[in-house]
C-alpha cells in the first residue's frame, strides 16, 4: 500500500457516496443496539430501497448521547433522531429533503456546542468493520506519512512536543515512555495496548475498539516504528465480545491491505498485531500485572523498577499504552505537535473522553478538552441532575478515584487538579450522584471492589482492604464506632503508603475523598445511627439499642 | 519418548509430544487448535483455557489437567490461572443465566435491589445456580453498557434500564418452562 493507493481508495469511497442522495447513519453501539437498532436498521433499508430517493444507510459506532438512543443521523442536513424504532423508518425516509419527523426530533446543541472531537471524530461516521471507511476519514494517512517521510526518532519528537500524556489515568508523558522505550538496548521490542477497561462505569474503550479500531491500529503501528517494536499485543477484556470481534475483523482488513505485515509501503518496516483475551481481573490494568496475563500466568504485579520500557513482555523492552493514547496518535501526527498542544490547559493537553452516567439527564460519551470546568460537562453538556433531585458528588478514576462535592465543580478538569482534589483523571468514568445516593455506602462499594479484585500478593493491600471493608460495613449496619473511624483513617494511609501497586496504593482514595467532602455522613452513621440518604439498612443498630 | 522441535518463546526447545484427546468429543479438537495455532506455547494458557470454557461452558479437573499436559505448564499453575481470573469458572452454569451488572452505575441506580430480588426468588446466591440447573444468577463487574445502568443480561442479551419486575418475570419464563 502507497500514499497514492491509499488516496485512490479514499477517493473511490467519496465516489461511490456521492451516488446517493443521502445518508442514514444508525448507531449501533452496545446502548443502542440493546434497544432494537439492528431492526431498525434492517427497517431502515428495507423503507429506502422502496422509495425513490438514493439513500444509503450506514452501521456506525457510538454517537455520544446513548440515553436518547436508539440514534439516527441523517446526512447531509445532520439531523439527529433520538428514541427511533423500527415503525420509524418509514417516516424518516419519506421525510428526506424535506421538513423533519417532528417526534424524534433531538435538541443536543448544547450537548454538543462544548465537546471537541479528536478521539471520537469518526465516531458516528464510519462503519467499524470498513476499512475504506476508515481510509475515507485520513485513516492510515499518518501512518504511511510516518513511515515515508520521517524518522522514528522525529515521530518521537512529535509526540513529546505535542504534550500528550497517557490516557489510563496516571498521566506519564507519552512522548517521555516512548523515548525510553526507543533509545532501550536490544532487536526485539514489543508494543502494547491496555484494553482492559476494569474501571467499572467506564466504557469509552470499549467504544473506540468497537466503534473505531482502525485508529487504535494505526495508533500502534506509529508507535512501533518509533520505538522500534514489530510485534504488538492489543489486550481486550473477555467481557467486551463485540469489541474482539471488531479488532479481530479491523487486523484481518489491515493485513489484507498490506497495513500489517511485512515491507509495510514498500519500506522496511515490519508489524503485526495479536489480540489477547483478559479474563476478568481489574488488577491486570496495571502494565507488570498486564504483561504477566499476557505471558499467560497470574495476573500479578512486579516491583518497579525495572519498568517495562527497559523489561516488559518476556524480558524485553516493552511500551504500554492505553486505548485512548493510541487512538490520539494519528491526528497528532496528521496535525502536527502544536495543534494538540495548544488545545487543553497548562499542564494537560488535548481533548479527554468521558463517559458520563449515573444521576444525569444525558448520559453517554463526551469528548471535551481539558481544562473545562466540570460543571459544564455535568450542567450543559450532561444535562443536569434530572429534577426533583440535587446534585451530591461526581465520582471520576473509578476505585481508584474520589467523589468531588458540588462546591467543587468549578475547577478546570486536569490532571493535576483532579489529583489535587482528592481524586484522579482515571480511564475517564464519570458518575453523577444525587441525595439518593449514600456517600459512606459509596465508599463501601469501591472498597468491597479493591478487595475482590486485590490479587494478594501483597499484605497492606490483601488485609488492609478486607479490614476498611469490615469498619465500613459495620458503620453502613450503624453498629460503627468513633474508634472505628480513627481506625479507618489509620489503615488508609497504611495501605495508600505500602501497597506494592497502584490497585493498592489508590485503592483507599474513595474513602479519603469521602470522609475529607462528607464527614457528616460518616458523623450521622455513627452517632445517630442515621443514613441521611436513605440507603443503608440500620435495623442491626435498632436492635441493639432496643 | 515422542520427541519433536517446536519453535516456542526463547527459541526451538524439545517438546515431548501433547497428550491424547481425553475423548471423543468434537470439542476436543477446537480446544488442540487453539494450542497448535499457539505452538503450544506456555503462553497461550489463557487463551487456551478461553476456548475450553466457550466450547464446554466451564472448567474442570480434565481439561484443566488436558490444557496443562498439553502446554508443558504445571498443574499448580494452570489450577492457579484458572482460579485467578474471575472469567472462568469451575462449575457448569445452569441452562439459563441472568447476569446482573454490578458496575458503578448500575449500583448508583439500585443493582443490589435487583439481585437480591432474583436471589430470594430463586432461594440461591449470587455465583449459584439452581438445584435443578435451570438458571444461573451471575453477578458482572460492568458490561460496559453504564450509559443504560442498571443492565442485566438474559443468557447474553443485554436488557437496559432494567426493573425488578423484568427480572422476575424473566426468571417466571425460565423456571416455568
Amino acid at each position: 500500500m502507497t500514499i497514492e493507493e491509499l488516496e485512490q481508495i479514499a477517493k473511490n469511497v467519496k465516489q461511490e457516496n456521492e451516488k446517493y442522495d443521502y445518508e442514514i447513519n444508525v448507531c449501533m453501539d452496545l446502548a443502542c443496539a440493546s434497544q432494537g437498532a439492528d431492526k431498525l436498521k434492517d427497517a431502515l433499508v428495507k423503507a429506502a430501497e422502496a422509495g425513490a430517493k438514493k439513500v444509503l444507510v450506514r452501521r456506525t459506532g457510538c454517537m455520544g448521547p446513548c440515553s436518547h438512543g436508539p440514534l439516527v443521523r441523517v446526512d447531509p442536513e445532520e439531523r439527529l433522531y433520538r428514541r427511533v424504532n423500527a415503525s420509524h423508518a418509514e417516516a424518516i425516509v419519506k421525510s428526506l429533503g424535506g421538513a423533519p419527523v417532528p417526534e424524534l426530533q433531538c435538541d443536543l446543541d448544547e450537548h454538543f456546542d462544548k465537546q471537541v472531537r479528536v478521539v471520537l471524530e469518526n465516531a458516528g461516521y464510519i462503519d467499524p468493520e470498513k476499512i475504506d471507511d476508515y481510509i475515507a476519514r485520513d485513516g492510515y494517512k499518518a501512518l504511511l506519512t510516518v513511515l515515508t517521510e520521517m524518522t522514528p526518532n522525529g515521530v518521537v519528537h512529535r509526540i513529546t512536543e505535542s504534550g500528550l500524556r497517557g490516557r489510563g489515568g496516571g498521566g506519564y508523558p507519552t512522548g517521555l515512555k516512548w523515548s525510553t522505550v526507543a533509545k532501550a538496548a536490544g532487536d526485539v521490542k514489543y508494543v502494547v495496548c491496555n484494553g482492559d477497561e476494569g474501571d467499572p462505569g467506564a466504557f469509552m474503550d470499549r467504544s473506540v475498539m468497537e466503534g473505531d479500531p482502525h485508529r487504535v491500529i494505526e495508533g500502534m503501528a506509529i508507535a512501533a516504528y518509533a520505538v522500534g517494536a514489530t510485534k504488538g499485543f492489543i489486550y481486550v477484556r473477555a467481557e467486551y465480545p463485540v469489541a474482539v470481534s471488531r479488532l479481530t475483523t479491523a487486523l484481518r482488513e489491515a493485513r489484507r491491505h498490506a497495513l500489517l505485515g511485512n515491507n509495510i509501503c514498500n519500506t522496511p518496516f515490519n508489524f503485526d498485531v495479536e489480540i489477547r483475551l483478559g479474563a476478568g481481573a481489574f488488577v491486570c490494568g496495571e502494565e507488570t500485572a498486564l504483561i504477566a496475563s499476557i505471558e499467560g500466568r497470574r495476573g500479578t504485579p512486579k516491583p518497579r523498577p525495572p519498568y517495562p520500557a527497559s523489561s516488559g513482555l518476556w524480558g524485553k523492552p516493552t511500551l504500554i499504552n492505553n486505548v485512548e493514547t493510541y487512538a490520539n496518535i494519528a491526528p497528532i501526527v496528521r496535525n502536527g505537535g502544536k495543534w494538540f498542544f495548544n488545545m487543553g490547559s497548562e499542564r494537560s493537553k488535548g481533548t479527554k473522553v468521558f463517559a458520563l452516567t449515573g444521576k444525569i439527564a444525558n448520559t453517554g460519551l463526551v469528548e471535551v478538552p481539558m481544562g473545562i470546568k466540570l460543571r459544564e460537562i455535568i450542567e450543559e453538556i450532561g444535562g443536569g441532575v434530572p429534577a426533583g433531585h440535587t446534585f451530591k458528588a461526581v465520582q471520576t478514576g473509578g476505585p481508584s478515584g474520589g467523589c468531588i462535592p458540588a462546591d467543587m465543580l468549578d475547577v478546570g478538569v486536569s490532571y493535576d487538579a483532579l489529583l489535587k482534589m482528592g481524586s484522579i483523571m482515571g480511564s475517564g468514568g464519570m458518575i453523577v450522584m444525587d441525595d439518593t445516593s449514600c456517600m459512606v455506602n459509596v465508599a463501601r462499594f469501591f472498597i468491597e471492589f479493591c478487595m475482590t479484585e486485590s490479587c494478594g500478593k501483597c499484605i497492606p493491600c490483601r488485609a488492609g482492604t478486607a479490614q476498611m471493608f469490615t469498619l465500613l460495613t459495620r458503620i453502613c449496619d450503624g453498629t460503627g464506632t468513633m474508634d472505628d473511624l480513627a481506625l479507618l483513617e489509620d489503615l488508609c494511609s497504611t495501605v495508600k503508603e505500602t501497597s506494592l501497586c497502584g490497585l493498592g496504593q489508590t485503592a483507599p482514595n474513595p474513602v479519603l475523598s469521602t470522609l475529607k467532602y462528607f464527614r457528616n455522613e460518616y458523623i450521622e452513621h455513627i452517632v445517630h445511627k442515621l443514613c441521611p440518604a436513605g440507603v443503608c439498612n440500620m435495623e442491626a443498630a435498632v436492635e441493639v439499642v432496643a | 519418548m515422542h520427541v519433536s522441535g517446536c519453535a516456542n518463546q526463547g527459541g526451538i526447545v524439545p517438546v515431548i509430544a501433547p497428550p491424547p484427546l481425553p475423548s471423543e468429543d468434537k470439542r476436543w479438537k477446537i480446544v488442540n487448535g487453539t494450542m497448535r495455532k499457539n505452538g503450544f506455547a506456555r503462553h497461550a494458557l489463557i487463551e487456551t483455557l478461553h476456548t475450553v470454557q466457550s466450547s464446554f461452558g466451564y472448567l474442570d479437573d480434565d481439561s484443566i489437567r488436558f490444557v496443562a499436559l498439553s502446554l508443558h505448564v504445571p498443574l499448580s499453575q494452570a489450577y492457579g490461572v484458572a482460579t485467578f481470573y474471575h472469567y472462568f469458572t469451575l462449575k457448569p452454569p445452569g441452562k439459563h443465566t441472568v447476569t446482573v451488572c454490578a458496575g458503578t452505575a448500575c449500583y448508583i441506580k439500585g443493582a443490589d435491589k435487583l439481585i437480591a430480588a432474583a436471589e430470594k426468588r430463586l432461594c440461591i446466591k449470587q455465583g449459584q445456580t439452581t438445584p435443578d440447573g435451570q438458571v444461573s444468577l451471575m453477578v458482572a463487574r460492568c458490561v460496559g453498557a453504564c450509559s443504560r445502568a442498571p443492565v442485566a443480561l438474559c443468557d447474553g442479551e443485554v436488557v437496559g434500564e432494567v426493573t425488578q419486575e423484568q427480572i422476575l418475570e424473566q426468571l417466571e419464563r425460565w423456571t416455568a418452562a
